[in-house]
């Protein structure tokens, strides 16, 4: 019980902000009409391509002198996190133009 | 930039430093924006504009004003790398995006949810050394961050490969049994880890081996997913994917990470429970699997099966005022959206209203029908729920189910032994007619017999749906 509460208040700054994002999720979406599913999931979909900035900060720090498999290991992880978030936004822009167009 | 503005909790903080944290926040304020404008129709292209200058905003101000611990800059070296790597993803996810059919987008969703996974657990492996040993915390949320990742990672490409017709359901009873202790195996493994106050890296073979166990993990437990069941899936790894995402935000505790994650993680689990009720089936339920083939209480009320002739469709179709389409994944497959919207356009040219009937999990993704109908230029107007048609379906003189079948089953009604009992479905039995399109007498996903397809006013028209419609449309311009 006592590690719980040490535990909690060490993170309280991170778990508010955890409850408050779900609470703040929900109510966003809530009452998405059913043509809009696809491209939320998407456009949701890119923004969890947000990990790309842990992707820079990894590589941009990384020490240079010499090869290392974190290097190849971290510019993948950056060239997965930009596939996501280009494509994630591209792909649901183009589907939300489609949809734009057939409504005049 | 690097001007000291001041000092809090003994750590000086600069001008750049309070920039960069400045920009995040702005980010962060703008995917909760985006994805408000996302959820309403008119606004929907805007907000995802608004999300991706979030993005570029947060990835800009990184790249500039990052500083690690010792106050050191991005050097300029690295930075040519990380503009290289970002070049080669953003050249091969555009051209993705503008090439993908809109038949293949629950394949292509699936596809970038993977490379978002595997970007949070390759940040989470590579940053898991830099934990400080005993900090519970930061060892706790780059382990989740991993396993999430990995999951969400090997789950979306089986999924992929499924969507596709690469990888077919694999469903042994004994799979359940082993992905619980797989998942046991994981938690306890993971907790170990948490707990142990050894320097993270004399364990780095428990953190391998977890990367291994969750690869393994996201296979075996998508695997035996069934295809009906996708759109439940693919909403839960896109949930999966922004939790992992938010994790590794922890690790950097970087907000705008973290609130974009957990947003996606939400908005996905949403989606999810929307699917699941859908099917009126707990998320459990889907996991788990508990659809057999067997359906042993489906009783064999094996009726005539009617067939009807085309110039007979063609007669029925030009005669009606008031036909609905209920389209199915049969339609994706065949890809008949574009025929599909010829023939309706035809019938409203001789003053026949047609409208489409859309189940919430028709198709293989949360709003698959929704799209492949857009991409044929089906008016948004004529695509209408299930909860708005069915009160009108009596005054329907054809319902034309075109490769759709568990989602008209009046079983979901009548039959409490029926394993889709309870489900809402389109009630296309309440039409005065109904056409049936089917490839065959092949029964649908739940593997139990659809008693529509031996009422009385049921005809079918086996074959391919695009052939046959194609036929038909060309059937009725001769009438």
């Amino acid at each position: 019980m006592e590690s719980a509460l040490q535990f909690f208040f060490t993170y309280k700054e991170a778990i508010f902000i955890i409850a408050l994002s779900i609470f703040l999720g929900i109510q966003v979406i809530s009452n998405v009409p059913a043509v809009l599913h696809t491209p939320l999931m998407s456009g949701a979909n890119a923004i969890s391509g947000v990990i790309i900035i842990g992707g820079i900060i990894l590589v941009g720090h990384t020490d240079l002198s010499t090869f290392s498999l974190n290097l190849v290991l971290g510019i993948l992880a950056l060239i997965f996190g930009t596939l996501n978030v280009v494509g994630g936004f591209a792909v649901t822009d183009r589907m939300l133009e489609m949809f734009k167009k057939k409504k005049k | 930039m690097d001007k000291v503005l001041g000092v809090l909790n003994d750590a000086e903080y600069t001008v750049g430093g309070t920039l960069l944290e400045l920009s995040y926040l702005l980010a962060a304020l703008l995917f909760v924006y985006g994805l408000k404008l996302l959820s309403h129709p008119e606004t929907a292209r805007r907000g995802n504009l608004w999300a991706a200058g979030g993005m570029v905003l947060a990835m800009l101000t990184t790249l500039l004003l990052h500083k690690n611990a010792g106050g050191g800059g991005i050097p300029l070296d690295n930075m040519w790398i990380i503009l290289a790597a970002i070049g080669v993803g953003t050249v091969a996810g555009w051209i993705i995006s503008r090439r993908v059919k809109m038949t293949d987008m629950p394949q292509l969703v699936s596809l970038f949810n993977a490379s978002g996974g595997a970007a949070s657990a390759l940040v989470a492996l590579l940053e898991y050394p830099n934990a400080l040993a005993g900090d519970i915390g930061s060892i706790l949320v780059t382990v989740l961050g991993l396993i999430i990742g990995a999951v969400a990672f090997s789950g979306s490409m089986i999924a992929y490969g499924k969507l596709d017709g690469k990888v077919g359901d694999v469903m042994k009873p004994f799979m359940t049994y082993f992905n619980l202790a797989l998942l046991l195996g994981l938690i306890v493994l993971a907790g170990y880890l948490v707990v142990s106050p050894n320097p993270p890296v004399q364990m780095l073979w428990a953190i391998y081996l977890i990367t291994a166990l969750s690869l393994l993990y996201g296979v075996t437990f998508v695997l035996p997913i069934g295809g009906a069941d996708m759109p439940v899936v693919i909403s839960l790894l896109n949930a999966l994917t922004g939790v992992a995402a938010a994790m590794a935000g922890f690790i950097y505790n970087n907000q705008a990470m973290i609130l974009g994650g957990i947003l996606v993680g939400a908005a996905g689990m949403i989606l999810t429970i929307l699917m699941c009720k859908a099917m009126n089936r707990s998320l459990l339920n889907v996991i788990i699997g508990a659809f057999g083939g067997g359906g042993a209480s489906a009783q064999g009320e094996e009726g005539n099966i009617k067939e009807i002739t085309l110039s007979d469709a063609a007669v029925l179709l030009s005669y009606s005022q008031n036909v609905v389409v209920i389209p199915g994944y049969g339609l994706a497959v065949a890809q008949a959206q574009h025929i599909a919207h010829e023939l309706d356009t035809l019938l409203e040219g001789k003053g026949v209203q047609v409208r489409y009937a859309i189940h919430p999990v028709a198709g293989r993704m949360p709003g698959h029908m929704n799209v492949l109908l857009a991409e044929a230029d089906v008016p948004y107007e004529k695509l209408v729920e299930m909860d708005s048609i069915n009160p009108d379906m009596p005054n329907v003189d054809v319902a034309i189910v075109i490769g759709a079948n568990d989602v008209v089953n009046p079983a979901a009604h009548h039959d409490p032994g029926s394993p889709i009992y309870g489900m809402p479905i389109i009630e296309a039995s309440h039409a005065k007619n109904v056409i049936v399109m089917k490839r065959g007498m092949g029964k649908g996903y739940a593997g139990i017999e659809n008693h529509l397809f031996f009422e009385d006013k049921t005809r079918m028209l086996f074959g391919n749906a695009k052939d046959t419609l194609q036929k038909l449309v060309a059937e009725i311009k001769n009438f």
